[in-house]
């Protein structure tokens, strides 16, 4: 089994099919598809394949040390960051071809006129921590 | 409480219910459910007779489960007719349920999974902690390898158990069934050993338990292959890793940390198989691990043989990846440039295949080739040990002569 993340951007995807932001969906159209995702991440549950999902807040900021004995300096959040992560899921597959298959379920879920949004989500395998024992074996 | 003790009575305590005629999904949720209040109660209360005491525990909660089904009323109703709890019958089913387990029909992470809660006797949590899954997952993945392998057929061997009414149809599904492919169950327990340790579970120590058993059960020089690959490995496992966790090369590692008992059993199990002149992958990658095991440093190490190895394994599993191990080997017995002449052959995109040029570039003195393969080859690493071992190299070419 492999891990991959599936990555949910606010910003810096390239532009979906269906690309109506939600706030001009109607309350129903956005239920549907809080639904379908919760359907989607229920579903991967029961095949044995679910490992995490969480959504974002769009406003972050940017944190960085600034010294001994001083506080962290912050800035941002920053209008013009081209790429905001909205949220993410985690899936323990057998293979990169079914990671791609439920990617592609994924972003079928449906936006405005209860039609499939076709948005880009980002694919990426996990590293592991180690190699296997037997699989170097000059090792 | 000795766990792996109780652990090891897990598969026969299945076999034994099955025997009952519980069918093979209820009767291992209901050992599960022993084992979880073993766990519990154990260390404080131990049953003398450690057995009986899961068997009668586990039989009591299938007959709960069955109960509280109202579906299955049927099913109750044979169920009361089947003999009380008594002694477990002499008769050993363990390697049916190895079969069963690792049954082709499954995936590898559903054999995986199964194996290690029906035969190991983990428990659900502690087998998703092992694979970083969360619990409901792992529980999830568990119900479909039952429901598969319990379509799978029935046994003729145990046949009609006793107490079935006439014109009932036969408990045909879940039973142990065929004996099954030898190689499968390998597989599994091969999966499960190169898991190695995540969780509270060491699992090489697990598949390492396992593998002796169906040892113990089964004569098949496979099996014996098999298990001598994991002790040579296993034999090592303290050298491999540096205490900040980095990866430690064979050729610089503190052989005086190497398990010699481990190494002498490996290579005792592993002659007697041999002996037997049915070779096969595992008994073949445990000659090589046999010879790296048995050299007093690295320089001594019997190159020429472990191609020769090699060259059997290729015969016997024509696998990229054995042809790729083969050029490194080739790359000592015969020099770099001999080796880097085997790589050249290989598929460029395999796995580690840059990090094998960066190597045996280095070893033929060409190091700005072998600096930015390296670099090349910790971009590609499929793991965070690797990426950090092959940056390092590179590290360690650019900035040669600086320090």
């Amino acid at each position: 089994m492999a891990k991959y993340l599936l990555l949910k951007h606010y910003r810096g995807a390239p532009d979906p099919v269906n690309n109506v932001p939600m706030d001009q969906w109607s309350p129903e159209e956005i239920s549907a598809h809080m639904q379908y995702m919760n359907d989607f991440a229920a579903r991967l549950e029961k095949t044995g394949e679910f490992v995490d999902g969480k959504a974002l807040a769009p406003e972050g900021e940017w944190v960085r040390y600034d010294g001994e004995g001083r506080p962290p300096v912050t800035d941002g959040p920053f209008a013009e960051t081209k790429d905001l992560i909205a949220g993410w899921m985690i899936i323990d597959v057998d293979s990169h071809e079914r990671a791609v298959e439920l990617a592609g379920e994924l972003s079928a879920a449906p936006g405005k006129d209860g039609k499939p949004i076709h948005e880009w989500l980002e694919l990426r395998p996990f590293l592991t921590e180690k190699p296997s024992t037997t699989e170097c074996p000059h090792r | 409480m000795n766990e792996v003790l109780l652990r090891s009575l897990i598969p026969s305590v299945l076999t034994v219910l099955v025997r009952r005629g519980a069918d093979f999904a209820a009767a291992e949720d209901a050992v599960q459910d022993a084992l979880v209040e073993a766990l519990r109660v154990w260390p404080a209360d131990q049953p003398r007779d450690a057995k009986g005491w899961l068997i009668t525990v586990a039989w009591r909660k299938f007959l709960d489960a069955t109960r509280a089904d109202a579906a299955r009323r049927r099913r109750e109703e044979r169920v009361e007719e089947e003999p009380a709890p008594g002694p477990a019958p002499a008769v050993d089913d363990t390697l049916q349920l190895y079969f069963l387990c690792a049954h082709p029909s499954l995936t590898p992470a559903s054999a995986v999974a199964l194996t290690l809660r029906a035969v190991g006797g983990l428990t659900t949590r502690q087998i998703a902690a092992a694979y970083l899954v969360p619990e409901a997952t792992m529980a999830q993945r568990i119900s479909r390898a039952k429901r598969t392998v319990s379509d799978v057929g029935v046994s003729p061997a145990l046949g009609a158990p006793p107490g079935r009414r006439l014109g009932e149809k036969p408990r045909a599904r879940g039973r142990f069934d065929q004996p099954g492919d030898v190689a499968t169950v390998l597989r599994v327990l091969y999966l499960v050993f190169n898991e190695g340790y995540s969780g509270d579970v060491d699992l090489a120590a697990e598949a390492i338990r396992l593998t002796r058993e169906l040892a113990a059960r089964i004569d098949h020089p496979e099996v014996a292959g098999l298990l001598a690959l994991m002790l040579l490995h296993h034999a090592r496992r303290a050298a491999r890793t540096a205490p900040d966790g980095s990866l430690v090369p064979l050729a610089e590692q503190d052989r005086g940390r190497w398990d010699t008992a481990l190494i002498a059993e490996g290579i005792g199990i592993l002659q007697r198989a041999l002996a037997r002149d049915r070779l096969g992958e595992f008994q073949a990658q445990a000659a090589i691990a046999a010879l790296h095991a048995d050299a007093p440093t690295a320089e001594e190490t019997d190159w020429v043989q472990i191609v020769e190895w090699y060259d059997e394994l290729t015969r016997l599993t024509d696998s990229p990846v054995v042809r790729l191990n083969r050029a490194v080997a080739v790359g000592e017995a015969d020099g770099p440039r001999a080796g880097l002449a085997a790589l050249a052959e290989l598929d460029a995109s395999l796995p580690r295949h840059t990090a094998v040029a960066a190597y045996l570039h280095e070893r033929d003195g060409d190091l700005a080739t072998a600096a930015r393969l390296y670099a090349e080859a910790a971009h590609k690493a499929p793991n965070l040990a690797e990426r950090t071992h092959l940056t390092r190299q590179a590290a360690r070419l650019n900035t040669r002569g600086r320090h």
